[in-house]
């Protein structure tokens, strides 16, 4: 049986699985997610192993951005997914007396959850977590890109989950377009624009909803602070630029704007943080991620290939082709139309854009794609306003980075160019059920005026209806009100 | 015939501008155009009727009812609510990140194109518009070539009476979708059949516009056995009204066929004859009481289901049509092949087969074999029997004891599942469908976590681990050294 004839079976068996009605019941959602904050317990220093070996993850980021992240994620569905899965009941209007009304989410059957290789523990069992919780079947296929976490994922989570239910299908781009032909429920799609237009795509034939979490350049807007706050803004800039992956982060910093008056100021407090945070051995960079392969390093140094680029690093520029491991780097001002202000940087490169007001920022941002994320540091409440009510992006945070990414409450996906759909807490429940509208309506009571043959009668007393005139109709039921004719 | 048409560049560019400039934002400029289609509707209401009927034979007090009626009261309903729609939400941030806030923002998602049906030309035009003006966007409306005097008076009207450089008719056949749907949308909001819904999704993964896409599918119809007669009376009416009664059977949430027992069919089948002739008189085409069929091409289409064999065979009422008026009568076929056209595709016209089954159980397996419809129907007061079809089929909708009335509900969601779209709409749901919920944090400085930060140490590690469970006490006392591991 060759590579797609295994693949079909495997969907069929999880379709029939489904079928079954067995992952609708609330013990086997229960039980896998606590399949799943074992798998995590159990194998934490394995996850650690991986994520350094793989992508050079000191394990206290591993922990704060993947490995909390799930089991936090985990504890919170298990504690509200009894209030997820009940029907929410409602009112309606007086007219349709008697009947009663509920919207009831149901799982929507088999889906596919395509992660990315950056944070290839969280972006396949979080979305996860969600498919479970709403009662889906699953398919992931996580990221070629990161081998050693796809294969420890195959090869462990058919001794913690259920097989017949939640599989890993491992490999790459052909894998993937194989995978796109078949008909899902549902994709849950983790990656870049580029990739994103092509998931859309294969899921319109046959019209398969899709939630896409793609990236943008996320901007942060640096104004004027005072000393104090400066330095805790400073270290959260650097802990959203170089703390996740190394900039290789959907959610990560892209690029900074600052008033030029105020931009050596950023820059010296920032080059403190990086030396403490990172230290400056350019042989020996700790707590820093490596680049994921050779590949994305090449990109990544190709930015600064072009002189004009390369001319405005004030910081950091080292490159080490053996570790893949790239200096935080500052650059100030470079040119506007190059590489590096256009694309996605995905990296460790941070770009200062220095302008007269600060205020212009927000049309700096609004002459490109709606991003991921916008981060502000200020203190001023009417910028706050203007950029809140100006902008448009996924989300926007004053003050700090990334960290909107561990409320539970908060819905996380994109707009625009970033995205569709989202998902975290209760919006992962969501994004994988389907909400059945319930109308249940009884024999008893008849409104007459609903059918044919037609008379004025009958229009009159709609139109008494659709206003909710319930005075008028029972005055025209009665014979108080004469049909007016129309 | 199609004339040759322009880009749209022009208007498109007019749209977004005028989006740009934030006057669609304005909760006065959209309480103005709600307004505004309130006014279009009492005022020109005989325009519109003339124009149904004249396009599909509609009868005035049946338009009211299932177009002019229902857009009133959503647009209405959309007044009264908007204030609560367009208010942002609270919501909890964690103890660990104290001092936070954190806010869900409405926001529009700036020029949104609207593709509307034939068959209720102005319900499907105006309810998705009552949605993205509340939401605050600009809208491109392209009503269907199918129905030309509708579209043309949705034109005029709209000219007439909302802002025209915000809110745009562009009519034409598919040659003019396909133009439009060569350019970028902030979204795309479609009712139609399922091949033009993938070309429609197609086109939008290109620019990754997100999509919700209203089709239709075979809506069945549980009907069982009934005892009281004042029970009959109401079901078989209700009944009538769903196949027969909007649009001639030519809508997406019409009963498609009828499952029912083998014992109560020949009842039924006598019930219903004694309701149509009740409701229609002899000669329905006579009573002006039933559309007509939409076009010649749809004529033939109908006509061809019953004409194929073991189709032909199985009418038991009915069959006449009158090519020359484009009707057909209500007709009634009593076990035709399963695997005919007419059991296979959307019937979407007067011709209601029933298919009979040793017992009315047997109706949710039957249902489940086939792609989810809109809406499924259940005529019966066994709460078991209701229970069962409530879990275990899987629909855009279910309701039980009438049809089609689950469209007019402001609090029920309307959309598909599966085959019959994604996305939903109606009341606060069409509010949603045309806007982001960009989620906001604003957090402080005032307290600033160092485990969050590198260079990183076993300490920070179990600090963090301890924060991301909320276990703030444990965090306390490693902080203060009582406690070295999470």
């Amino acid at each position: 049986m060759n590579a797609d004839q295994e693949m079909r079976r495997s969907v069929e068996e999880l379709r029939l699985t489904f079928k079954t009605g067995k992952t609708r019941t609330v013990g086997w959602r229960k039980a896998q997610l606590r399949a799943i904050l074992r798998l995590i317990h159990e194998n934490e220093n394995t996850l650690f192993h991986l994520l350094q070996s793989e992508l050079g993850k000191h394990p206290v980021e591993s922990y704060r951005d993947e490995i909390g992240v799930v089991k936090k994620s985990v504890d919170h569905a298990l504690n509200c997914i009894d209030q997820w899965m009940s029907p929410k009941k409602g009112r309606l209007p007086l007219v349709y007396f008697p009947a009663s009304r509920q919207v009831l989410p149901e799982p929507l059957g088999v889906v596919l959850i395509i992660a990315s290789w950056n944070f290839p523990i969280a972006l396949t069992l979080d979305p996860l977590i969600g498919a479970i919780s709403a009662g889906n079947t699953v398919v992931l296929k996580p990221s070629e890109l990161s081998p050693n976490c796809a294969s420890f994922l195959a090869n462990i989570l058919p001794s913690y989950l259920d097989p017949k239910a939640v599989k890993v299908i491992e490999g790459g781009r052909e894998v993937s377009n194989q995978l796109l032909q078949y008909k899902w429920d549902k994709i849950f799609f983790t990656g870049s624009t580029k990739v994103g237009k092509i998931v859309m795509a294969a899921a319109a034939n046959n019209l398969t909803p899709v939630t896409l979490e793609l990236g943008g350049k996320c901007p942060a807007i640096f104004d004027f602070l005072p000393n104090s706050d400066l330095k805790v803004a400073a270290k959260r800039v650097a802990s959203g630029k170089w703390g996740p992956c190394a900039g290789q982060a959907g959610i990560g910093i892209d690029y900074m704007l600052v008033e030029q008056k105020f931009a050596s100021t950023v820059i010296e407090q920032l080059k403190k943080t990086i030396k403490r945070f990172y230290g400056d051995d350019a042989k020996n960079f700790k707590n820093l991620s490596k680049i994921i392969n050779k590949g994305h390093f090449d990109r990544l140094r190709s930015f600064l290939e072009d002189s004009a680029v390369a001319n405005c690093i004030v910081y950091g520029g080292s490159f080490d082709d053996t570790s893949l491991i790239i200096e935080p780097t500052i650059l100030l001002d470079p040119p506007l139309d190059a590489e590096i202000m256009n694309e996605e940087i995905f990296g460790p490169l941070l770009p200062i854009i220095t302008m007269d007001n600060i205020e212009e920022s927000i049309e700096f941002i609004n002459s490109k794609p709606k991003p991921l994320a916008i981060y502000a540091f200020t203190k001023n409440e009417n910028f706050k306003k203007r950029i809140l009510a100006e902008t448009s992006s996924g989300s926007v945070t004053f003050n700090d980075t990334v960290i909107q990414f561990l409320c539970d409450e908060l819905p996380f996906g994109g707009v625009g160019q970033s995205g569709i759909g989202r998902y975290h807490g209760k919006y992962s429940f969501d994004t994988f059920s389907h909400e059945k509208a319930v109308l249940e309506r009884s024999f008893y009571f008849e409104l007459e005026p609903w059918h044919p043959p037609w008379n004025n009668f009958k229009l009159q007393f709609l139109r008494l209806v659709y206003n909710y005139d319930y005075v008028g109709m029972l005055l025209l039921l009665l014979g108080l009100k004469r049909p007016s004719n129309s | 015939m199609e004339a040759i048409v322009g880009g749209f560049e022009g208007e498109l560019k007019e749209l977004r501008e005028v989006f740009n400039s934030g006057k669609t934002r304005e909760a006065s400029w959209r309480r103005s155009q709600l307004q505004g289609i309130l006014s279009l509707f009492k005022e020109r209401e005989s325009d519109i009727l003339k124009a149904l009927h004249q396009d599909l034979g509609k009868h005035h007090v049946e338009a009211y009812r299932d177009e002019i009626g229902t857009v009133m009261k959503s647009a209405t309903y959309a007044l009264g609510n908007l204030k609560k729609w367009m208010s942002s939400k609270r919501a909890k941030m964690p103890l660990a990140s104290f001092p936070s806030s954190a806010k869900l923002v409405p926001e529009p998602l700036g020029v949104v194109l609207i593709i509307s049906s034939w068959n209720f030309p102005f319900g499907l035009s105006f309810e998705p518009i009552i949605g993205a003006i509340a939401a605050g966007n600009a809208v491109i409306l392209k009503p269907s070539e199918l129905s030309p005097t509708c579209s043309s008076v949705l034109a005029n009207t709209i000219r007439d009476y909302l802002d025209n450089s915000a809110i745009k008719v562009v009519e034409g056949g598919p040659l003019v979708g396909e133009k439009l749907l060569q350019h970028k949308f902030d979204k795309v909001f479609f009712t139609g059949g399922p091949r033009v819904g993938e070309v429609v999704m197609t086109a939008a993964a290109k620019f990754l516009t997100p999509v919700t896409l209203e089709l239709g599918g075979k809506c069945p119809a549980v009907v069982d056995f009934i005892s009281s007669s004042w029970d009959k009376k109401i079901a078989m009416k209700r009944i009538i009204w769903g196949k027969f009664g909007a649009c001639g059977g030519q809508a997406c949430i019409a009963i498609d066929y009828i499952l029912t027992q083998k014992q109560f069919a020949s009842t039924l089948v006598e019930m219903l004859q004694k309701y149509i002739k009740r409701s229609f008189g002899d000669n329905p085409m006579e009573s002006h009481s039933i559309a007509k069929i939409v076009n010649k091409k749809h004529f033939s289409r109908l006509k061809e289901l019953l004409d194929e064999p073991g189709v032909k065979s199985s009418i038991v009422y009915g069959g006449k049509s009158d090519e020359q008026n484009l009707f057909i009568e209500p007709t009634i076929l009593l076990d035709p092949l399963l695997d005919s056209s007419i059991m296979t595709e959307e019937i979407f016209g007067p011709l209601l087969p029933i298919i009979t089954l040793e017992r009315i159980e047997d109706s949710v397996e039957f249902i489940r074999a086939r792609p989810k419809p809109l809406a499924v129907y259940g005529f019966t007061n066994n709460e078991n029997l209701k229970k069962k079809m409530i879990s275990e089929t899987s629909s855009g909708s279910i309701t039980f004891n009438d049809a089609i009335i689950q469209y007019a509900a402001d609090t029920l969601p309307f959309g598909g599942v599966g085959g019959s779209g994604f996305g939903r709409y109606h009341g606060k749901y069409s509010f949603e469908n045309f806007s982001h919920e960009k989620a906001v944090m604003m957090r402080g400085y005032l307290i600033d976590f160092g485990f969050r930060y590198p260079p990183w140490n076993n300490k920070k590690l179990q600090l963090l681990k301890s924060g991301l469970r909320y276990d703030y006490f444990t965090l306390v006392l490693i902080k203060l050294g009582l406690k070295s591991k999470a």
